[in-house]
């Protein structure tokens, strides 16, 4: 018993100290407000995935023969959606930081710096090949179950296995 | 043309487009949130299944919004295709069309190709590749790679960050390889 005590004890102190270094740990998502905000407020994340789902089906980037056009450069479709969203996210990224807009509840907006790994090129490949493959990248896959496409959750619960796996060997992976 | 037949037509690029890319300052101004799709795939394992293993030992309650917006894309796809359709097949590159005709794909009324993703679909090894190892793929990939689509390329671009041009440059990549140089073997299963 002491044994165990012994060896886990450094790591499980760690832990409950860094629990936002862990979600930082290359996610995307790791800032909250400092304010106390109502936890029904969180319904408005829910109805912007509504209207982000509704753009995704209506602008046909989750279809899978659009992916397929755009890896044999058929179609401009794919390119001008993504290029014209990072031309408008850049620009209100820009209008942001000038600015120096707050949030809703009168916070400063805060954006962390991406930092460099070799995970990003290999991870990146391997997230390409499956791209092709399923012809959906994670917000699509949430998309195309909704619009009837059923068999996918199939294709979502084993891209939820893959994200485990890479949890379970990360220590091991180049980055 | 009345309004709901407008709205019924699939939206030309340059309007999703800067629809998408609004998405990145709605989240920063309702509440500091940056745009990512792929970590709810974690927040998932986290919340399900973390084990010992560190990478999903952290509070994914914190992270519910994110789970709450994926969970609002479902019923997004859903309202879009029950009642803002017109139903009609997607219009691709006549190309594409012949090429994939060579393999059986036929059907283009769907998100994704019924003729191949279907349920029965699953036991072949053409589906079983395609929509297991495939997904397995997006879910590994996205996370070795620290984003997706929407973290990466548009949040990480907006944002100007190399890394993130780094990543979307090996997305393109890895999927240039396996749509010309892998998949026609796949599809021909």
């Amino acid at each position: 018993m002491e044994k165990v005590a012994d060896i886990k004890d450094p790591v499980l102190v760690e832990e409950k100290n860094t629990d936002f270094e862990v979600r930082s740990l290359d996610a995307v998502c790791i800032n909250q407000e400092e304010v106390q905000v109502p936890k029904w407020h969180l319904i408005k994340y829910m109805l912007l995935g509504v209207l982000f789902g509704i753009i995704l089906v209506k602008s046909e980037v989750i279809s899978w023969f659009r992916i397929q056009e755009m890896f044999r450069l058929q179609s401009i479709h794919m390119f001008g959606v993504i290029g014209s969203a990072v031309v408008v996210g850049m620009i209100s990224v820009f209008l942001i930081k000038k600015f120096k807009v707050k949030t809703i509840y009168g916070e400063k907006i805060v954006l962390s710096d991406k930092k460099f790994n070799k995970g990003q090129i290999y991870g990146g490949l391997t997230f390409g090949f499956g791209w092709a493959l399923t012809g959906a990248c994670p917000g699509p896959l949430f998309a195309q179950i909704g619009s009837g496409a059923t068999v996918i959750i199939v294709t979502l619960l084993s891209a939820i296995a893959g994200t485990w796996i890479y949890g379970r060997f990360r220590e091991k992976l180049p980055h | 043309m009345s309004f709901i037949e407008w709205i019924k037509q699939p939206w030309p690029w340059y309007v999703a487009g800067p629809l998408i890319g609004l998405m990145v300052p709605t989240l920063l101004i309702l509440g500091n949130r940056t745009f990512g799709i792929s970590s709810s795939l974690r927040h998932a394992c986290a919340a399900c299944a973390p084990g010992d293993i560190a990478f999903f030992q952290y509070d994914w309650k914190k992270e519910t919004w994110n789970l709450l917006f994926v969970a609002g894309i479902v019923v997004g796809g859903f309202l879009a295709a029950s009642f803002l359709s017109n139903g009609l097949p997607v219009n691709v590159n006549p190309k594409l069309v012949e090429e994939m005709s060579g393999y059986g794909i036929t059907n283009y009324t769907g998100t994704v190709p019924t003729d191949i993703f279907n349920w029965p679909a699953l036991l072949t090894a053409r589906g079983l590749i395609m929509m297991v190892l495939g997904g397995f793929l997006v879910g590994f990939g996205t996370r070795y790679a620290g984003g997706c689509t929407s973290g990466h390329a548009i949040m990480g671009l907006s944002n100007l960050q190399w890394p993130s041009l780094v990543a979307t440059v090996s997305f393109m990549a890895g999927g240039f390889i396996m749509a010309n140089l892998v998949l026609p073997f796949i599809l021909k299963l």
